[in-house]
């Protein structure tokens, strides 16, 4: 059995209604869980750019990415490898204003990306990001303080290796 | 000066004709010289239905009595002429009824659109009377699907659909279109759509990867081509045969294959698959280079995917990448439109001879012939046999016809022992398996090409899944000739019952009403034959007749189709009795 590998699925596609749905099928279809996912415009107009986690054997993710490519809306599909890649994800983290001046949460926030971006009466809120694993540490970090909120973003991407969308549209068109 | 300007704005409003979204649906098909659909009416499509009334001089529409027979139709008339099939249906039941005829055409590659109904826009998503979400659950089983909620959207949409059905792998779309879109009004003004942004139709042929192919094939020793619908679709036969002659390489088709290369063709060594000829299956294990042509190693086809072919090195035509390695990995892999790259393969590979290669295929067919096909044929057995059956249809068809087939062993029979001659000839539902496809599919068949003969082979079982289709029929007068092959049972779920489940026929034999009555019911001329001396006069008959025929051939009960790969063994493992 080939071993599963973390890989990041980048799907250029058009800006279309219905499209998540087509593409979420392919996935379904081979029954992979999607680990994350996030949905943003790209750099190029009217083009959006789907990022996916998951978790399976190369072969798979190949195939999925071929049928993936056929959809119609689709520009381009890739693959990468962890270390294909740079990546964020970003947290928040909302805990009761009673933990405020604890030197000890204090001490947490010393990692360099995170931070407070509201405070109220009842409860501040604590933003984090960078890689999975510093999240996760961030999480047990503040876990103890009792978290009334914790939400995690999906991954975003930029890739080490070239993606020549603009050059794909331009050969087409 | 001033009236002069009022001429000239109102001189091109004029110009420009404002029409319903309704009217424009049946102006954008005719621009795609589309005149003929099926169809079934209903509340949310009744503005386009009004417009076929008033169109029905130019345009036709047949009424099917279920939405299944309107999609099978249109598929039928699909495959034998290669042109896009056309659909009507209205929303909720009528829309859902369509979905195991999309899904045909799918796996397929049968080019259709299908326009269906949808309630009011400003009713979406609020459950309203028939109101689903076909869009959704039409998205997994089409090409491609949009939903227009606007009149100003129909033109450019269809022209995009047409587009996107026939071109590179065709395959079915589907546009929903709200009551609202059509009753609504806009500017009308084609243009028919040449290419879509995101969307390469025809990848562009590598010359690289042609000439790799060619330096393999001319190395081989022992070469074998499969082949499949890609060869029919891309219109590449005559590319095909002049490739196969200059090579003299030993050639097999798939189901969906069947007819792009004549029968009797002294290279087609037969069919795979799990009820294909010995001698293909067996010496794919035995071949060094497999060269796949238009075909997609569907596990019918393959058998287990574990035994299969290693031996040999694989070439892969095919117009789709991402068939490339999705079941078997290929060494070579040449991805165009087939009739581009056979045509440019042909400078680079050698004029060969493969004599004793072929002599393997040769003797593997005698075989097959002492310890099966004769007997299918030539029975000694009381009961009549469905083998038989198709062999009286070739003597009195010559093998011109169209043969539509159902699901089930009958299916087989037909695909194993019809003669073909001309290409588009074997219409079958190969990737889906669709019982109850074949008698509507006849009837799009027949509408399709009206000057060749269409029989259609049917199971009893498939036949009453949509013998309803007898009224379009009457109401058409579509010469058809239907063959329903009664063995009184499920025949292919018994045989797999007789064969591992020890006997237990758990609901497979079936009680069916008397299809000759049931068949005069509908107008149409009816026989039941059950004496072997009595089927020869039976099928001249029919095929002499210039109307539509209805022949019943009472089948052995228990016979069963071989060969036969079992499910999960390998290609060269395949029985024979
Ligand atoms: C819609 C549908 N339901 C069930 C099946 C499963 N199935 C495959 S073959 C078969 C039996 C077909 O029987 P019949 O039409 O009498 O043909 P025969 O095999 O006897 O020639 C069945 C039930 C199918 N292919 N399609």
């Amino acid at each position: 059995m080939e071993e599963n590998k973390n890989f990041t699925v980048s799907v250029y596609t058009e800006n279309n209604i219905g499209i998540l749905n087509r593409i979420s099928a392919i996935f379904l279809k081979r029954h992979i869980n999607i680990e994350s996912m996030t949905v943003s415009k790209s750099e190029i107009e009217h083009v959006h750019r789907f990022t996916f986690v998951v978790e399976v054997p190369e072969t798979l993710i190949r195939k999925v990415v071929g049928q993936l490519e056929k959809q119609i809306e689709v520009i381009r599909a890739f693959y990468h490898t962890e270390d294909e890649i740079i990546y964020h994800e970003t947290a928040l983290f909302k805990i009761a204003s009673t933990h405020l001046y604890d030197e000890k949460i204090q001490d947490k926030l010393k990692f360099r990306r995170a931070h407070i971006i509201a405070i109220t009466e009842r409860y501040f809120v604590i933003e984090a990001s960078g890689l999975k694993e510093d999240i996760n540490r961030m999480y047990e970090k503040l876990k103890p303080f009792g978290l009334l909120q914790f939400v995690r973003s999906g991954r975003i991407a930029i890739t080490r290796p070239k993606m020549a969308i603009t050059e794909l549209l331009e050969e087409i068109n | 000066m001033e009236t002069l300007k009022k001429d000239i704005q109102e001189g091109i409003a004029e110009k420009m004709i404002k029409i319903t979204g309704a009217e424009a649906v049946i102006k954008c098909l005719l621009e795609e010289g589309v005149n003929l659909a099926y169809g079934y009416p209903g509340g949310a499509i009744m503005p386009v239905y009004d417009e076929i009334y008033k169109y029905q001089d130019q345009f036709h529409h047949v009424l099917t009595r279920h939405e299944q027979g309107a999609i099978h139709a249109a598929q039928g008339f699909a495959r034998v002429t290669g042109k896009v099939g056309m659909v009507f249906a209205t929303s909720g039941p009528g829309a859902t009824n369509l979905v195991t005829g999309i899904a045909d055409a799918q796996i397929d590659s049968t080019p259709l659109v299908c326009i269906t109904g949808q309630v009011g826009s400003h009713l979406l998503g609020s459950d309203a009377f028939q109101e689903t979400d076909i869009i959704g659950i039409s998205t997994p089983v089409t090409k491609w699907n949009y939903q227009i909620t606007k009149a100003s959207e129909i033109p450019e949409v269809i022209a995009k659909a047409f587009y996107i059905a026939k071109s590179g792998r065709p395959g079915p779309v589907l546009i929903d279109i709200t009551k609202d879109a059509q009753f609504g009004e806009l500017d009308f003004s084609y243009k028919k759509c040449k290419k879509v942004r995101s969307y390469r139709a025809i990848p562009k042929l590598n010359i690289a990867q042609v000439k790799e192919a060619a330096a393999l094939i001319n190395s081989a020793k022992k070469p074998f081509i499969v082949w499949g619908q890609g060869v029919i679709i891309g219109g590449a036969e005559q590319e095909f045969k002049n490739f196969i002659e200059k090579t003299d390489i030993p050639s097999a088709s798939t189901v969906l294959g069947l007819s792009a290369l004549e029968t009797k063709h002294p290279l087609n060594v037969g069919m795979v698959g799990m009820h294909g000829n010995y001698a293909p299956n067996v010496l794919t294990n035995s071949c060094d280079v497999l060269i796949a042509i238009g075909m997609r190693f569907d596990d019918r086809v393959t058998g287990n995917l574990a035994t299969y072919a290693k031996q040999a090195k694989v070439i892969h035509f095919d117009i789709d990448p991402a068939e490339i390695d999705k079941n078997v990995k290929t060494d070579i892999a040449v991805i165009a439109d087939v009739k581009e790259s056979l045509a440019e393969i042909m400078q680079y590979v050698n004029k060969t001879e493969h004599k004793e290669w072929m002599q393997e295929f040769n003797k593997l067919y005698n075989i097959e012939h002492e310890a099966v096909i004769n007997n299918q044929l030539n029975p000694t057995k009381k009961g009549l046999t469905m083998g038989e059956v198709i062999g009286g249809i070739n003597k009195e068809t010559k093998g011109d016809a169209v043969m539509v087939s159902d699901v089930g062993q009958h299916q087989m029979f037909a695909c194993r022992y019809a003669d073909f001659i001309k290409t588009r000839s074997n219409v079958t539902s190969g990737g889906l398996g669709t019982m109850g496809f074949a008698l509507p599919a006849s009837i799009g068949a027949k509408m399709g090409v009206p000057n060749r003969e269409v029989v259609a082979i049917i199971g009893d079982g498939g036949y009453q899944m949509t013998c309803n289709e007898l009224g379009t029929i009457l109401q058409t007068k579509v010469p058809v000739k239907i063959v329903v092959l009664n063995n009184s049972y499920l025949g292919m779920v018994r045989q797999w019952q007789e064969l591992f489940f020890d006997k237990r026929y758990a609901s497979t034999e079936m009680v069916s009403p008397d299809f000759v009555k049931l068949a005069e019911a509908y107008d149409i001329e009816a026989v039941r034959v059950s004496k072997r001396e009595d089927l020869a006069d039976a099928i001249k008959t029919m095929i002499a007749s210039k109307e539509t025929y209805f022949l019943e051939v009472v089948i052995e009960q228990e016979d069963n189709v071989f060969p036969m790969i079992p499910t999960g063994a390998s290609v060269s493992d395949i029985r024979l009795s």
